[in-house]
């Protein structure tokens, strides 16, 4: 399980070699996510109309390593938007993929664009 | 690097490690922890939870991971043999050979096992670790297979002893304790309060057996038989578990020339210091003051001091005088002795207040000026000790009267608040924290509730006793500070949920946005978007396929999101009754989609292993079969539980499956603060626990008798009588009634039980409210629950019926390939999830 984790790495904006066209806009509800499939990677990506921004994050949930987070409910914490996990609803910042409420280890973020209405995510590789 | 070597890793030893790593300068030393036993230290005091969980990994202080991430290196399964201070080493039975600068005995202490002829025999235990237990579990369930009524005996009556009586009566086992003194926990206990909690003892089935000296153990076979204390006087048992004190493990400082006490355990100073400055010893191997501490709360205060002296902070001393206070549960029963228990009538006057026909006895040791507090002893309730215990370890002055400590309290009780107790004052003895640090993380801004003052200070996270005391300092100081301690729902909604209730239907506000501009700040979460999403459906009845995106994720899916993230699936089977030709279908059902299939406790039939992929095909099946949502999902209505009434009943007043089936489809659907299940039983013999219940009926002589606000789960509550000997008809106006009031009133997450407690007036004032309508509200009660039933529909219907609604069970947007992250493994011809990485092995099969 452990080589699952170790596959997701966050991506900084000027590290992204790949942008992976994902999906159409209008497949990712307003103000929530879906999960989108690369490779053998599971990425959650939301939707944050509420925010007019996207946020992209493994779908791997670090407490407990399920296929979960993109089902989880979006939000801010104090103005940091965040994602909770449905399994037990730790958050985790979507900005740096830190546990807020607690001491996971981080999760790995990836750069989002938005181009002629079609959802990209940034890989390196 | 400076090498710490730490032989032991029991509770002491583990608590060594976390206070040292918590240290600033802990990283220029590499800690190695040496353990004899399979597993990492785990909680002892908590030892006979084992046999209701029969889960290793719940009792554990820190799973092996933490080590790991604390740079720790932990060898388990090693004894260490030797120790060579000349040039430092240690070795292992193996004859490894390890050095170190700092070695820190914590080999604790092994059960002291008296020579009585015959202790060898088969079936004669001792009560200290895991496998101590596994080995009693095995022997037991051999016994109980040829001889469902075998006797066990525990040889001890002191605080040990009885947890192991408590052991035996969960194996099922019939209980005795063989105790060699007059009197249970001679250690604590003066007389008078022994004999009270031997009656207590007895009433919840234990036997017990005074001043009894063991002989010999009887068995011809090789195993135990029977115990023999004097000529005639014999004791049949098939199993025996010997209790009969401690001894400390100090064989490490004998063989190599620590100074030692001349009954045992290895003589520390005031900083933990052996003979040998550069070896350390605590917990129960240390002999500090001549004294052996078989306590935590010392434990880990000589935990503290080691690690402080290695680390170099030298003003960290053990105190001359050790607090020995103790307040426990055994077997259920409160008991609690601090300062000093048993005084001698020269040092001052006792008040003793006892009842024994409710196996109550209190007494407190007065200094004979009246003026403070010396100690005092407490069973059968021992609420007042956290009081008790503060004003007697600060010193503080006590009432004209003492006996207003702790006669039945009066308003306020004879302390005011918490926040008079002096800073110094500890308020959690197993972690050290005083009510300066708790009240000064809050006043100097690091934290704002009570979660944060936890984690910060770690108060109440051991045995979790002084958990009120902390509760009640946080929001005094909030309170103190101006704060208000409102229950709002989050930071982004400055309301209570029956105010935002109110807003909510006052202003006609549909979806979460309109909500959130209306009346809150920043964007939701996860706490606040449950919460509107519930108003919704308790206004309007808007299910969550509307705004599925500010549900729960159960909400969201329409089915209960388990461990591995697949989903279970319940179909509504209103009062547990169902035609062969359902279960027949439901059957097929759960083969063809291979769900691992359960009775659930609310007699209907759950689902699981469900992927996200599958929920729509298993549900259009379903309804097409006739079903409908069960909404074990929801915040909401679950069951209304039915014994089989006079239908079949030959004891059955009146048709409580008909009646059951009614209440279960009038209020399906129904959403509110937290899960809402009903029972109906047809006679007073009650099979249907209907008082265990949120609402409850049961049919008497003349009519039935509804009761509200009962529970089960973790703080269960008899359910209290609302009304007697009414009609069908007056039942679901009250029902009605009752739930809409609650509805519109509870806190976020509060059951009926909850709500009840804490509404001012209790059930009497509901009766006034419900009955009586004293609020002049119950014609619009009705008729707001008139609306929902009117209102219901099948939620699973509505999603199967819509594409766009179906869109979302699907594990990926981008693909139709299932979640290939999921593994399960073979149960009982079925299957389950596979455990999480850092769970417990296998199950059994």
């Amino acid at each position: 399980m452990e080589e699952v984790l170790s596959k997701y790495k966050t991506v900084k904006d000027n590290e992204v070699t790949v942008w992976f066209k994902a999906a159409s806009v209008d497949a990712f509800p307003n103000d929530g996510g879906a999960c989108v499939k690369y490779k053998d990677l599971q990425i959650a990506v939301f939707n944050f109309s509420r925010l007019n921004a996207w946020y992209a994050c493994q779908n791997l949930s670090p407490e407990k390593q399920e296929m979960v987070l993109s089902r989880g409910m979006l939000g801010d914490q104090k103005g940091i938007p965040k994602i909770a996990c449905p399994l037990h609803k730790k958050t985790f910042s979507l900005l740096t993929g830190e546990n807020l409420n607690g001491d996971l280890d981080p999760i790995a973020i990836y750069p989002v664009k938005i181009e002629d209405n079609f959802v990209y995510i940034g890989f390196s590789e | 690097m400076k090498k710490v070597i730490v032989v032991g890793n029991g509770m002491v030893g583990y608590k060594f490690c976390e206070k040292f790593v918590a240290k600033a300068g802990s990283e220029a030393f590499k800690i190695t922890v040496f353990g004899e036993e399979p597993r990492p230290a785990y909680d002892r005091v908590h030892l006979s939870e084992f046999f209701e969980s029969q889960d290793a990994k719940a009792l554990e202080m820190a799973p092996r991971s933490w080590y790991e991430e604390h740079n720790i290196e932990l060898i388990t399964e090693v004894r260490i043999s030797d120790i060579h201070r000349d040039k430092k080493t240690i070795t292992s039975v193996d004859d490894e050979e390890y050095d170190y600068d700092y070695l820190v005995l914590a080999t604790g202490s092994s059960p002291f096992v008296p020579p009585i002829k015959g202790v060898e025999k088969e079936g004669v235990f001792v009560y200290r670790t895991i496998e101590d237990l596994e080995g009693m579990l095995a022997y037991a369930a051999k016994l109980k297979a040829t001889n469902p009524n075998a006797k066990a005996a525990v040889l001890g009556g002191g605080l040990l002893g009885l947890e192991a009586g408590k052991a035996v009566m969960d194996m099922g086992l019939e209980p005795h304790i063989v105790e060699f003194a007059p009197k249970l926990m001679p250690r604590q206990l003066d007389s008078r309060s022994s004999q009270v909690l031997q009656l207590k003892l007895e009433s919840i089935g234990l036997n017990i057996h005074l001043s009894k000296a063991t002989n010999q153990i009887l068995g011809d076979e090789g195993y135990i038989t029977g115990m023999e204390f004097g000529e005639d006087d014999k004791l049949d048992v098939e199993m025996l578990i010997i209790s009969a004190g401690i001894r400390p493990r100090d064989e490490l400082g004998k063989t190599c020339d620590l100074e030692m006490g001349v009954r045992g355990g290895i003589v520390v100073n005031n900083k933990m210091q052996t003979s040998d400055p550069d070896v350390f010893a605590i917990g129960e191997v240390a002999l500090y003051n001549q004294m052996i501490y078989g306590l935590v709360a010392p434990g880990y205060d000589m935990a503290e001091v080691a690690a402080s002296q290695i680390i170099g902070d030298a003003d960290v001393l053990m105190p001359a005088e050790i607090d020995m206070s103790t307040k426990l549960k055994l077997i259920g029963v409160d008991v609690a002795s601090f300062g000093e228990p048993f005084m001698p009538a020269s040092k001052g006057h006792s008040v003793i207040f006892e009842n024994k026909t409710q196996h109550l006895y209190k007494r407190i040791n007065v200094s004979l000026d009246g003026k403070s507090l010396l100690g005092g002893i407490l069973v059968g309730d021992a609420s007042d000790y956290n009081m008790l215990h503060q004003v007697f370890l600060n010193g503080m002055a006590i009432p004209e009267d003492p006996a207003q400590l702790i006669l039945p309290a009066t308003e306020g009780g004879a302390f005011g608040s918490a926040l008079d107790l002096p800073d110094e004052a500890q308020i959690c003895s197993c972690e050290n924290v005083s009510k300066g640090q708790i009240c000064g993380a809050i006043k100097d801004g690091s934290c704002e509730d009570l979660a944060s003052v936890v984690s910060a200070t770690k108060a109440s996270t051991s045995c979790g006793g002084c958990k009120p005391m902390v509760t009640d300092l946080v929001n005094e100081t909030l309170k103190s500070l101006g704060k208000t301690v409102k229950n709002v729902i989050c930071e982004h909604f400055e309301y209570s949920r029956q105010e935002l209730y109110g807003i909510v239907k006052v202003k006609k506000l549909t979806n979460f946005n309109e909500v959130l501009d209306a009346c809150g700040t920043g964007h939701g979460c996860e706490t606040c978007k449950p919460v509107v999403s519930s108003i919704f459906a308790s206004l309007y009845n808007i299910t969550p396929n509307k705004e599925d995106v500010t549900q729960d994720t159960n909400d969201k899916f329409l089915a209960n999101i388990q461990r591995n993230g697949t989903y279970s699936v319940v179909p509504r089977i209103a009062g547990g009754e169902i035609t062969p030709e359902g279960l027949i279908v439901l059957g097929q059902i759960g083969s063809k989609y291979n769900l691992y299939t359960k009775i659930t406790g609310g007699a209907r039939i759950d689902f699981f292993g469900a992927q996200l992929n599958d929920l729509p095909a298993i549900w259009k099946e379903l309804i097409d079969a006739g079903f409908e949502s069960g909404h074990a999902y929801g915040k909401s209505l679950r069951t209304v539980k039915s014994c089989v009434g006079s239908t079949w009943c030959r004891y059955g007043l009146d048709e409580s499956v008909s009646f059951a089936i009614a209440l279960e489809n009038r209020y399906k659907g129904l959403r509110s603060p937290h899960k809402i299940k009903g029972g109906v039983s047809g006679c007073i013999r009650e099979c249907a626990e209907a008082r265990g219940k949120d609402f409850g009926v049961i049919a008497v002589e003349g009519g039935w008798n509804l009761y509200v606000g009962g529970n089960g789960g973790a703080t269960p509550r008899h359910a209290e009588l609302l009304a007697e000997k009414i009609d069908n008809e007056t039942v679901i106006k009250y029902i009605d009634r009752y739930l809409m009031y609650y509805i519109q009133t509870a806190a976020p997450l509060m059951r009926t039980a909850a709500w009840l407690d804490k509404l001012e007036g209790g059930i009497e004032q509901l009766k006034k409210i419900v009955i009586e309508d004293s609020l002049n509200i119950v014609e619009e009660l009705e008729k707001d629950m008139q609306f929902l039933v009117d209102a219901y529909e099948c939620e699973w219907k509505q999603a199967i019926e819509n594409e766009d609604m179906k869109k979302r069970f699907s594990h990926f947007v981008n693909s139709d390939d299932r979640d290939d992250n999921l593994v399960f493994v073979p149960l009982r011809d079925q299957k389950m999830p596979k455990h999480w990485e850092k769970e417990a092995k296998e199950v059994t099969l």
